[in-house]
């Protein structure tokens, strides 16, 4: 699905075909699927509506409108039939039930990165409060809404939470202020706190693996620190230095080169093919030698959310691998062997890397830097592909299908769909 | 002397100018250089003459001459008169005391020479030590400068010490008032950010109430239709049940959870223990057997002892899957006492290795590198040899099978020679042996043909004593039932009983238990050819059937 200003489209995925045009009242913001595939919602922020579209029954319509309270963000529930709208001011949530005609208020949202998390099975919904300046977390129970529990947090202010994958604990930390990961079961306890140093800034971002077994934290100290959920202290340091002088790691680095023009095949006037290839550069990866050194960028010193410390966090599927990136050294990706917890690769890229993301089957890593070309890591190897086509098309972001087949790369304008071929085993 | 003669003698000088001439003429006449000499320090020589004749003169030359004697025998000269008159000269003592004091004159003259040269080495000498002095004086100087140069850039270097040390307390002092500032600085926007917040919160309620009070009539949502719920079934009432419901929901989810983890951990700790175990099993291989002091064999007896213990127990244990803390602790400890001791002999070994390395060996079994080294070169040399020679061997057997006819042919002949001679040693000794066989065997046959006929005439007899004893034993109880019982019946009836024999025997017992002890010695006395042999007087019996039986 994808929305063009007022119109909603919807395709097939395989082929792209149009298969729904819906008109909306207003410029759309934002865009999500339900759980289940049969409804789309719509948020447009500035009227404060939410329409939802039935992709089985085209003529089925809803429509939300918050009016005075304003709309800030909106989702879907983990069951696929209720929409929680957050107001402005992050004055409430509302839970609208398309199923009955009930409709629930959560009161006192903090807003933060991450208020609303749910579970992985869609069972449990962790919402952040704050209260007489005092964070607290309530968790409810998604099916029937009712409130679990609701206990408060030792932060000073809390940044984000984010369940385990396996549902039973929830981590939250402080904001970049201070350094402290807390971590709570199911119930509300207090299971263990972690807090690697004190005055300088803390976590950037964290990061479950797949198996629950292990938490990854970002920080500004350019240092991601892996902690075990057996007795939630640090197994290990994985550090960002801008000089790699290990012989282990692989360092593939991207090249651009210019392709030679054959002059014997010259001819006039030129045809497009030929001269779009005349004038793309080509680029490809090579291996660098060890000791590399990266680019390294200091940033200025007075602003505030500085670009330095380990920004994105992301394991893999199969639990094996962990890729991140330091803003400070924005070119580079690092990706980690998590079964021996030491560097494998380094992929340094010419532009900032913008958006990175594993295949949901494979141990297979896309990511790309505003330029037309998407990059693949797998253990196998590595590669670069140009998407082809007239123009620039700058990669923004990238999503991958839940199969692993196929992926979506989006430019500020356009998209397109990757496909990758299986191979016949 | 020149100086005290003018003291004395200038009222004289008229008269004495003669004698002077005379005497300074004589002076004259002996050597230049004494003149030479005479000269510095004397006056000139106008002066001389006006000098010598200055002393004596002729009015005077009594006077002066013993004005001379006197001085002369004041300085320990002999007088110059005669001692037995006065006023007439010795010539000879006034010769000797002109000699003399010339003598004199030189030893003087050379003293003063002496004495100017000292005089001259003491000058130069005088010299030198001023110039030292004065470069000491100098080079004194200049160190003092320096001394004073030194020590004020001491004094400088000291005083930036002294600064640079203030200057780092001062920053201590900054550093720690900054961070007292950050902490209070911190608190204070703590506590802002609470006022803003607590205001913002306010505001938010405000709004909250304004927003509610307007009845949502805007707030809606509107709807085609229902949907259904994703999973099919109808909302539920919220209600204590359904409380109690999601709690327990919640518990079954975290309580699997943590199942699972145990369950893994447990498999785990089985396997780690499972590998412990074996670890344990091959470290006690490793070491050595225990052959040293009993001291060791003692404790390591005890060791070892343990662990076999530890084993069954463990083996017991995990049969159980137990994991009490005692097994487990018996387990680590029995393993850390058999690693110490694995570390203790590689340590043994090391250091044998490397004292062998060093070249000195004590003990005897130790065999340094280089002895070792020796060994396996002596290894492969032989092994070379040996693979020589079972080159040439198999060279050797080449040649022998193809080698010349006439050779191989002669050499098969001789071995078949050898081999037939061999065969036909052994022929004779079966040919023989055959014989003696069958010697033995016609031996045996006649025997048996004898024995067989002594056995048949012995059991005629027998049977004829029977039937009399039977007839006998009957004629008593019956007589005409078994009158008529040839042998053959009798043997009959004997085989009958025979073939009873192997029930109970009670049914003969009785009439033949009268004769047992004859029997027996007639018996035992044929049987002493047959082959069995008699116990017993029953067996004996039997056996006696049994051979019957066999013949027939």
């Amino acid at each position: 699905a994808s929305c063009v200003q007022h119109c909603l489209v919807v395709r097939d995925a395989s082929s792209l075909q149009v298969r729904q045009i819906y008109t909306c009242l207003d410029q759309i913001q934002y865009l999500e699927w339900s759980s289940d595939s049969l409804f789309i919602l719509c948020a447009m922020y500035k009227r404060g509506i939410v329409q939802v579209w039935s992709l089985e029954q085209p003529d089925w319509h809803c429509k939300i409108d918050e009016g005075s309270a304003g709309l800030v963000a909106s989702c879907w529930s983990p069951d696929g039939r209720h929409i929680l709208n957050t107001t402005e001011f992050h004055l409430r949530i509302t839970v609208w039930s398309l199923c009955t005609k009930s409709v629930s208020y959560i009161k006192y949202p903090k807003s933060c990165q991450q208020g609303v998390v749910f579970t992985k099975d869609g069972r449990y919904m962790a919402v952040a409060e704050r209260r007489d300046c005092k964070d607290f977390i309530s968790i409810f129970v998604c099916s029937n809404w009712q409130l679990l529990r609701h206990f408060d947090t030792e932060t000073q202010d809390l940044f984000g939470i984010e369940w385990a994958p396996n549902g039973c604990v929830l981590a939250a930390w402080d904001s970049c202020l201070e350094y402290k990961l807390l971590l709570y079961s199911l119930d509300g306890r207090l299971l263990s706190s972690y807090r690697a140093y004190e005055w300088p800034l803390g976590i950037k971002s964290v990061a479950w693996s797949p198996s629950s077994q292990f938490l990854a934290i970002g920080s500004f100290d350019e240092k991601v620190r892996i902690l075990n959920h057996v007795t939630w202290r640090k197994v290990t340091e994985f550090e960002h230095p801008a000089t790699i002088a290990s012989k282990k790691t692989i360092v593939y680095k991207e090249v651009e080169k210019s392709p030679s023009v054959e002059t014997e095949r010259l001819f006039f006037p030129p045809t497009r093919a030929l001269a779009s290839s005349l004038f793309s550069t080509q680029s490809k990866y090579e291996i660098s030698q060890v000791p590399v050194s990266l680019q390294y960028i200091k940033p200025v010193a007075d602003r505030a959310n500085p670009k330095m410390g380990v920004g994105m966090l992301a394991f893999s599927a199969d639990n094996c691998f962990l890729a991140t990136k330091n803003d400070n050294i924005p070119n580079a990706v690092w990706i980690w062997d998590i079964r021996k917890l030491k560097l494998l690769v380094v992929l340094e890229q010419l532009c900032p890397i913008q958006c990175l993301q594993w295949d949901p089957r494979q141990p297979r890593l896309a990511l790309c830097t505003g330029t037309s070309r998407v990059f693949l890591w797998s253990p196998a190897g590595c590669m670069a592909v140009q998407v082809p086509g007239e123009g620039d098309f700058q990669i923004v972001s990238l999503s991958w299908h839940s199969s692993g087949d196929s992926m979506v790369l989006l430019s500020k304008d356009n998209f397109c769909v990757c496909y990758l071929e299986r191979e016949e085993v | 002397m020149g100086d005290w003669k003018t003291i004395t003698v200038p009222v004289l000088s008229s008269d004495s100018k003669n004698i002077f001439q005379y005497t300074s003429e004589r002076k004259r006449s002996p050597t230049s250089m004494n003149s030479q000499v005479l000269r510095l320090p004397l006056p000139s020589s106008k002066n001389m003459h006006s000098f010598f004749s200055a002393f004596c003169t002729e009015e005077n030359i009594e006077q002066s001459i013993s004005y001379i004697d006197r001085e002369l025998t004041t300085l320990g000269f002999p007088s110059i008169y005669v001692e037995s008159k006065g006023k007439e000269l010795n010539i000879i003592s006034i010769i000797n005391c002109m000699n003399e004091l010339l003598a004199l004159q030189h030893k003087n003259l050379r003293a003063q020479e002496e004495v100017e040269m000292q005089h001259l080495k003491l000058g130069s000498d005088m010299d030198h030590l001023q110039n030292c002095y004065a470069k000491l004086k100098e080079q004194l100087e200049l160190s003092k400068r320096e001394i004073v140069g030194l020590q004020e850039r001491d004094r400088q270097l000291q005083s930036k010490n002294r600064n640079l040390h203030q200057l780092l307390k001062n920053e201590k002092d900054e550093v720690q008032k900054l961070q007292n500032i950050i902490s209070s600085r911190a608190t204070q926007y703590n506590h802002d950010m609470k006022r803003k917040e607590r205001e913002y919160n306010k505001l938010k309620e405000r709004l909250h109430q304004l927003v509610m009070n307007k009845k949502d009539k805007k707030i809606a949502m509107e709807v085609l239709n229902y949907v259904g719920r994703a999973d099919g079934k109808r909302g539920a009432w919220r209600t204590d049940k359904t409380e109690a419901r999601n709690e327990e929901e919640m518990y079954k989810v975290l309580l699997s959870d943590y199942e699972q983890r145990q369950k893994q951990l447990l498999v785990e700790n089985a396997e780690l223990k499972k590998v412990l175990q074996q670890m344990k099993k091959e470290i006690i291989s490793l070491l050595p057997p225990q052959k040293q002091k009993p001291k060791e064999r003692s404790e390591d007896g005890l060791v070892l002892s343990d662990p076999e213990e530890d084993i069954g127990e463990l083996n017991k244990e995990n049969m159980w899957e137990l994991s009490c803390e005692t097994v487990r602790e018996q387990l680590t400890n029995s393993i850390r006492k058999q690693w110490r001791m694995l570390k203790n002999h590689v340590e043994k070994l090391d250091n044998q290795v490397s004292r062998g390395h060093s070249g000195a060996w004590n003990e005897k079994d130790v065999i340094s590198r280089e002895d070792h080294e020796l060994e396996t070169e002596k290894l492969e040399l032989e092994i070379q040899q040996c693979k020589e020679m079972i080159k040439t061997q198999q060279q050797l057997l080449q040649q022998q099978l193809t080698c010349d006819d006439d050779t191989t042919l002669l050499l098969q002949d001789c071995y078949l020679l050898e081999e037939r001679e061999r065969l036909q040693e052994e022929w004779r000794l079966f040919r023989e042996q055959k014989k003696n066989f069958e010697k033995e065997r016609r031996s045996f046959t006649e025997a048996a043909i004898r024995l067989g006929l002594e056995r048949k005439a012995f059991e005629e007899d027998r049977g004829t004593w029977l039937k009399q004893q039977f007839l006998s034993m009957t004629a008593d109880c019956k007589h005409s039932e078994n009158v008529t019982t040839p042998s053959s019946d009798q043997d009959n009836w004997l085989v009958k009983s025979t073939s009873q024999q192997r029930k109970p025997p009670s049914v003969l017992n009785g009439p033949v238990s009268a004769e047992p002890c004859q029997t027996s010695q007639y018996i035992t006395h044929n049987s002493a050819e047959s082959k069995k042999i008699a116990g017993d007087s029953m067996p004996n019996l039997w056996v006696e059937s049994d051979d019957k039986e066999e013949t027939e």
